[in-house]
C-alpha cells in the first residue's frame, strides 16, 4: 500500500518541478510587467518542438540542445515583445492585464495552428538511448531523464534567484516590481527591464517545454492546458513570488498525482480548479505570498 | 432623436421579418443550417459581450456555460421533459456555475476572473469527456419527427431574445452601472454603484443566455460528443466575433458573428484549418490598432468621407 503512494509522490514531485519552472517564467513576467501572457503554454510547446527538431533532424542530445532552445526562445521573445507587447507599457495596470491577455490569446491560437501545420496533431517525444533508465531507491523508481529535468529546473531556479538578488540588473527588475515609477526616478530604464523580463519568461517557458518533450510528450494543442497549469500555479504561489511559485508547482504536481491514484484519473483535472478556488477564497495572496499594502 | 429611433425600430422589424420569412423562399437545407449557425453565433457573441464588453470582464470560459446548457437541456429533454422546461433548466444551471466562479473571483481585481473562467471551462471539458465518453444521438422516435424548421425558429428566437436583453440592459440603470464600473470602479463605488453586485449580475445574465443558446444547440444537433460544446474553440470563436465586430455595443457582436461565420465558411472551402491562423492575426490587429472593431472602422470611414464632403462644401464659396 505504501509503495504505490511513494511512487505517485515521486512522479508528482518530478512533474511538479516542471510546472514550477514553467510558472516561474509566467509569474516573473506578470509580477514585473503586469502582462498576463496567456500564450505562455504555446511558447512552452514551441520550446518542446524546438528540442524535438534539434534531436530528430540534427541528432543533438536533448540536454546538450537545451542552451540552443533557450537561445532560439530568446530571439522569439525579443521579436514578440517588439511586435506585440512593447506598446502596452504605457497603459494603466487594468488595461495592461486585459490587453495583453487578449493579444496573448490571439497569439496562442495562431501558434497552435501553425504548430498543427508544421508538426501535425501527433504526440511527439524524444526517446534517447538512456530514456528507459531508471534509478531505484527503496522500491521507488525514478526515471533518469525526469530526475535530470527536475535537477536542471532546480539549478536554473537557483541561478535565477542569485541573478535577481545579486546583480544590478536583477535588482533593477525587483525595484520595478515594487514601484515602477520610483524605479524610473532612480534612472532605471523600465522599457529595458520589461523587455528583459519578457524574454526571460519566454526562455523559461521554452526550456520547460524542451524538458517536457524529453520526459513526457508534446502536441500542438498542449498549450492551453499548460497555460492553465502555470496560471494556477502562479496564483497558488502568490503573484510574483519566485520561490513560492516553484514550491506551488511541486504542490500541484503532487496533488494531481495523488488524487488520480486515490480517486481515479478523471479527478486529476478537478484538483487544479479546486485548489485555485480554495486559495481565492481563503488566501488570495497565494500560499507563500505576502499580503499587499 | 425620435425619428432616428423609428428608423432603428423599422430596421429591426424588417431584419427579423426577413429572417422569419427566410425558410419560405430558401429551400436548401445547407443554407438553413448555415443560418442556424449564424444565429447561434449571434446569440453567443451577444451574451459574451454583456460581461466582456459592457462590464469589461474578460470571460475565457464561455464554452463552459454554453456546454452546460447543452448538457442539461439535452439530457432532460431526451429524459422526457417538455422542451421549454429543458431549455429553462439548461439556461439556469450555468448561472449556478457562474456564481461559484464569479463570487470569489470578482472580489479580487485583475487576472483572477480570467484564470477562473478558463479553469472552469477546461475542467468541465475534460470531466464531461471522461464521464460521458459516448456520442449522444437522437433516439429513433425523435429522428422520425425531426424537422429543420422548428430548430431554425428556435435559434432565431434565442438570438432575438439575447440581442433584445442586451439592448434593454444597456439602456437600463444596470447597464449604466456596468459601464461605470468598467470605466472606473473606485469612482463608481463612491457613487454607490456596487462593482461586485453589478459584475455578478452581468455574469449571471451572460451565463443564462449562453445556456439558452446551448439548449437550442442540444435541440438542433442530431448526434455529437457531449464534451464537444465545452471545447475551448467555442470561447475562441465567440471572443473573436465580438472583438472583430466591436465590443461594448449592441450591433458589434451581430456584425462580428455574421462576418466571422460567413468568412470562416468561405475560408474552410479553400484552405482547411487555416482560418484560425487568419482570424487569430486579425483578432490581434483589432486589439492593437482598432479596439472598436469593424464598427469603429465604419464610423471612421464615414466621418472621413463626411469631413471631406464638408471641407469641399466649405471650400466652394471661397474658390
Amino acid at each position: 500500500m505504501l509503495a504505490p503512494i511513494a511512487q505517485n509522490l515521486a512522479f508528482g514531485i518530478l512533474v511538479g518541478g516542471l510546472y514550477g519552472i514553467a510558472a516561474v517564467g509566467l509569474s516573473l513576467v506578470f509580477g514585473v510587467t503586469r502582462f498576463l501572457n496567456v500564450s505562455h503554454g504555446e511558447l512552452l510547446m514551441l520550446g518542446g518542438y524546438a528540442g524535438f527538431w534539434l534531436y530528430t533532424l540534427y541528432h543533438v542530445d536533448p540536454f546538450v540542445g537545451l542552451p540552443i532552445v533557450v537561445l532560439l526562445m530568446v530571439v522569439l521573445g525579443v521579436i514578440l515583445y517588439k511586435l506585440l507587447f512593447a506598446g502596452m507599457v504605457k497603459y494603466p495596470e487594468e488595461t495592461k492585464v486585459k490587453n495583453t491577455l487578449l493579444v496573448g490569446f490571439g497569439l496562442g491560437l495562431v501558434l497552435q495552428n501553425v504548430a498543427l501545420r508544421l508538426w501535425t496533431a501527433d504526440d511527439r517525444g524524444i526517446t534517447t538511448t538512456y530514456s528507459s533508465r531508471v534509478i531505484s531507491l527503496a522500491g521507488v523508481r525514478f526515471p533518469l531523464v525526469r530526475v535530470a529535468s527536475f535537477l536542471i529546473a532546480l539549478i536554473v531556479l537557483f541561478a535565477l534567484h542569485q541573478f535577481l538578488q545579486r546583480t544590478y540588473t536583477g535588482k533593477a527588475i525587483r525595484a520595478t516590481v515594487q514601484d515602477w515609477e520610483a524605479a524610473t526616478l532612480m534612472a532605471i530604464d523600465v522599457q529595458k527591464v520589461y523587455l528583459l523580463t519578457f524574454v526571460l519568461g519566454t526562455a523559461l517557458a521554452g526550456m520547460a517545454g524542451a524538458l517536457v518533450s524529453v520526459g513526457y510528450s508534446i502536441q500542438p494543442n498542449m498549450g492551453l492546458e499548460w497555460t492553465l497549469i502555470t496560471l494556477i500555479v502562479m496564483v497558488l504561489g502568490g503573484l510574483g513570488s519566485i520561490m513560492g511559485t516553484f514550491v506551488a508547482g511541486v504542490v500541484l504536481g503532487v496533488a494531481q498525482s495523488l488524487t488520480s491514484f486515490w480517486l481515479g484519473g478523471a479527478f486529476r483535472e478537478i484538483v487544479a480548479l479546486t485548489l485555485f478556488l480554495l486559495v481565492l477564497i481563503l488566501r488570495p495572496q497565494g500560499l507563500f505570498g505576502v499580503k499587499e499594502g | 432623436m425620435s425619428a432616428k429611433r423609428i428608423t432603428v425600430l423599422a430596421l429591426v422589424v424588417a431584419v427579423v421579418a426577413v429572417l422569419a420569412a427566410l425558410p419560405l423562399f430558401v429551400k436548401k437545407d445547407s443554407t438553413i443550417n448555415l443560418a442556424c449557425l449564424v444565429l447561434l453565433y449571434v446569440a453567443l457573441a451577444s451574451s459574451w459581450n454583456i460581461l466582456g464588453g459592457y462590464a469589461g470582464q474578460t470571460n475565457l470560459g464561455h464554452a463552459a456555460f454554453f456546454g452546460l446548457g447543452t448538457l442539461v437541456a439535452r439530457f432532460t429533454w431526451l429524459g422526457g421533459w417538455p422542451l421549454w422546461a429543458a431549455l429553462l433548466a439548461g439556461a439556469c444551471v450555468p448561472v449556478i456555475f457562474a456564481l461559484i466562479i464569479g463570487a470569489p473571483a470578482f472580489r479580487l481585481k485583475g487576472a483572477y476572473f480570467a484564470i477562473g473562467t478558463l479553469a472552469l471551462a477546461q475542467v468541465l471539458y475534460v470531466t464531461v469527456a471522461n464521464k460521458w465518453p459516448l456520442i449522444t444521438s437522437l433516439p429513433a422516435r425523435y429522428l422520425a419527427t425531426y424537422r429543420l424548421m422548428p430548430r431554425y425558429y428556435l435559434f432565431l428566437a434565442v438570438a432575438v431574445f439575447t440581442v433584445g436583453v442586451a439592448y434593454f440592459l444597456v439602456k437600463s440603470r444596470l447597464g449604466l452601472g456596468l459601464m461605470a464600473v468598467r470605466e472606473e470602479e473606485d469612482a463608481a463605488e463612491s457613487l454607490g454603484v456596487s462593482g461586485l453586485r453589478h459584475k455578478l449580475l452581468a455574469f449571471g445574465v451572460s451565463a443564462f443566455l449562453a445556456g439558452l443558446a446551448g439548449g437550442a444547440f442540444a435541440f438542433y444537433h442530431v448526434g455529437y460528443y457531449p464534451q464537444f460544446p465545452f471545447s475551448p474553440a467555442w470561447t475562441f470563436d465567440t471572443m473573436m466575433a465580438v472583438y472583430i465586430g466591436g465590443t461594448g455595443t449592441v450591433v458589434g457582436p451581430i456584425i462580428g458573428a455574421v462576418f466571422y461565420v460567413l468568412v470562416k465558411e468561405l475560408l474552410a472551402l479553400k484552405v482547411v484549418e487555416a482560418h484560425l491562423i487568419i482570424f487569430g492575426i486579425l483578432f490581434i490587429l483589432v486589439v492593437l490598432f482598432l479596439p472598436g472593431g469593424l464598427l469603429e472602422a465604419w464610423s471612421k470611414i464615414r466621418s472621413a468621407l463626411g469631413s471631406r464632403a464638408k471641407s469641399r462644401k466649405a471650400a466652394l464659396p471661397a474658390g
